[in-house]
């Protein structure tokens, strides 16, 4: 599965995205604001300038006169080591002060200009003074360059600039706990569910808000519906056995006791071979089917604890009878305490047909030995017997389904009896070996589990 | 020995109970579990022999009532269902063994003798047969003071002489019953058991006789 996309990533990219965008405007808002502040406070300072030399001009015989106040003057050269600039002018006509200073349209009492090379912030006032019986126009401008508001103006941008980035790395910090926030019970659930045993398959009840319990919901019918259909994959393989093994069952005791009635050596024979033909069937069917059980169940494999040696004396002491109608005895030599970790009805049915295999291969009156026991991190079982053992180019696919020795004989058998062993020791994680005995001709299987 | 059938097919149940009366069983038959829980609570049975899937219940459940009730008459369960599959494992309900359909009736006996065997323990069931003791369950003879253990197929040759004294056995009805119907065994086969058992017999009153041409018979001088 190929994931598309996060939604961490997506929830940080998208609050990290905001929280620049907030930052930039935030930024813009902020030198913007400040800057008028700025200029609001230069233009004051300009107009109670202005102010106070328009206050110091009077009228002497008809005469426009002025006594520059030097606080007027002194007020705008303390802010800064700006150049300032006045000019007194009556009706348009310059009285003192720079006389090239440009006129501000009239109605505008502020305004950038240039002058001589450099940018300055002009105000004007004016007021009407009686000379020689007519009002006349005073106007007072002054003028101040723009370093200082400039210095000021990159010191605001600097702090700007500086709360931009403060807002945007506490944001994004909040960001990141926000979206671990929001995924966080998303890791809840997967932790929940993966942390489960392969046979657990109880729905979900872990708390998740209510987005995801829609998303649980169906969780929780998948795992029921997984559940309900194992179940009827099982039961169905049980109801099959028993329709197919019912009949035959019928069939070979019938077979059986007529057997025991007839004594013509045509009718035994023939009867011998459906017998034979009925073992044939019964064990193929019964053997597929339970190669069906074990492949479905080694996909959920049960992980118990289970003592290895009991197991196998359970599984020894259940075959002793067929063993005993051939006179084969059994040497055990079972080591207690090999703890292995599985699920003990495969472990057992892979056992039981190794040891099945055994019997069936043996001639009467021999010794099959059962050895169980740990090397290092393997336990082991191995079982060998005084038959014909493998043939020496079988060896290598007798684990394949449907693959007989070549040397089996007339011996019934369906060819998966290791093979359900195989697939059972791969299942654990272990191993099926296949050898010769190692004193006389007899086979030896070892069956391997790690511990 | 009186034996208990809980199958629902007529067919096998009655081909098992021929087998079984051939040995000088007692066998009742019941082909559903009410009728099962009616005998159980009348005959003093040795052995039951239970089907898993009846008509009228599940098997386990009568199984599990037995040992609730605490009987602890043996019993062998016959299934026809997966081995792997039978979760509840019968065993663990309190089966003695159990049997997977089809089944031979060589290991049918073999189970039934094995389970009686465990059952009794220390309890014997000696047989006389002349100056002959049979112990079947221990697998002994007694002959002259002298305790004689027998190997399978001994003891089961000497068990189908001995419920049959004085009937002649052809070597092809006693290849029958030592041996499983897909072995293939030669008639001269039962000739080394035959001559085993003799040397065992040597010194009693108990013999086996050659009828040339028929088979054997057991014998007491």
């Amino acid at each position: 599965m190929t994931p598309q996309g996060s939604i961490y990533r997506r929830l940080m990219l998208q609050l990290v995205g905001s929280a620049a965008v907030l930052a930039a405007i935030l930024f813009v808002l902020f030198q913007s604001f400040a800057r008028q502040l700025a200029v609001e406070a230069q233009d004051n300072t300009l107009l109670a300038s202005a102010s106070a030399i328009l206050e110091s001009v009077w009228v002497q015989q008809g005469q426009v006169r002025a006594d520059i106040p030097y606080a007027a003057l002194a007020m705008l050269g303390n802010v800064s080591d700006d150049r300032v600039f006045y000019q007194i002018a009556q009706a348009g006509s310059v009285l003192t002060g720079y006389e090239d200073l440009p006129l501000l349209r009239d109605g505008v009492q502020a305004a950038n200009a240039a002058f001589r090379g450099d940018d300055i912030r002009m105000v004007q006032v004016a007021r009407s003074l009686p000379i020689a019986g007519v009002p006349q126009i005073i106007t007072v401008t002054v003028a101040q360059t723009q370093d200082g508001l400039a210095q000021k103006l990159a010191e605001i941008s600097r702090r700007a600039i500086l709360v931009g980035a403060v807002f945007f790395a506490v944001a994004t910090v909040l960001a990141v706990w926000a979206a671990r926030g929001t995924v966080r019970p998303l890791a809840r659930v997967t932790a929940a569910v993966s942390r489960r045993g392969p046979v657990d398959l109880r729905p979900v009840t872990t708390p998740v808000p209510a987005e995801m319990v829609p998303l649980i919901g169906a969780l929780n019918d998948f795992i029921l519906r997984l559940d309900r259909s194992l179940a009827r994959s099982e039961d169905f393989i049980a109801e099959a056995a028993h329709r197919v093994r019912t009949p035959l069952a019928t069939v070979r005791a019938q077979a059986e006791v007529t057997l025991r009635r007839v004594d013509r050596e045509e009718n035994r024979t023939a009867l011998k071979q459906m017998i034979r033909a009925v073992d044939e069937s019964s064990r193929a069917a019964g053997q597929l089917l339970d190669h069906a059980m074990v492949a479905l169940r080694a996909d959920r494999l049960e992980q118990e604890q289970l003592d290895l040696g009991a197991a196998v004396a359970e599984v020894v002491a259940r075959q002793m009878p067929l063993a005993s109608l051939k006179d084969i005895a059994f040497d055990q030599q079972i080591a207690a305490g090999c703890l292995v970790q599985g699920d003990a009805i495969l472990i057992q049915n892979a056992v039981t047909n190794i040891l099945d295999n055994a019997i069936k291969y043996s001639p009467r009156d021999t010794r099959i030995t059962i050895d169980v026991g740990q090397r290092g991190t393997l336990a082991h079982v191995r079982i060998t017997d005084q038959g014909r053992g493998f043939g020496d180019d079988d060896i290598a696919r007798l684990t394949d389904p449907f693959a007989r020795g070549t040397n089996a004989g007339q011996t019934v058998g369906s060819g998966l009896g290791l093979t359900i062993a195989h697939e059972v020791a791969r299942a654990h994680r272990g191993t099926l070996t296949l050898t010769q005995a190692i004193e006389g001709t007899g086979a030896c299987v070892t069956f391997c589990l790690p511990v | 020995m009186r034996l208990l059938l809980v199958e629902d097919n007529e067919t096998l149940a009655q081909a098992v109970i021929d087998l079984l009366s051939l040995d000088g069983h007692g066998v009742d038959h019941a082909p559903h579990l009410a009728m099962a829980r009616d005998f159980v609570q009348s005959v003093p049975y040795d052995l039951i022999l239970l089907d898993i899937m009846l008509p009228d219940g599940d098997g386990r459940t009568f199984l599990h009532d037995l040992r609730r009730a605490a009987r602890d008459v043996p019993v062998i369960v016959l299934t026809a269902r997966s081995e792997v599959s039978d979760r509840v494992g019968v065993l663990d309900l309190g089966a003695d063994d159990y049997l997977v359909k089809p089944f031979d009736f060589s290991e049918l006996e073999a189970r039934c003798r094995a389970v009686l065997r465990r059952r009794a323990g220390t309890a014997t069931n000696i047989q006389r047969i002349g100056d002959v003791e049979f112990d079947l369950l221990g697998g002994a003879l007694g002959v002259r003071g002298t305790r004689i253990e027998l190997r399978n197929r001994e003891l089961r040759l000497f068990e189908v002489f001995a419920t049959n004294p004085g009937v002649i056995l052809s070597k092809a009805k006693l290849v029958d019953r030592l041996f499983s119907a897909d072995e293939e065994v030669s008639e001269n086969a039962i000739e080394v058991y035959v001559a085993r058992l003799r040397k065992h017999l040597r010194g009693s009153r108990v013999e086996i006789d050659t009828i040339r041409g028929l088979g054997y018979r057991l014998s007491v001088a």
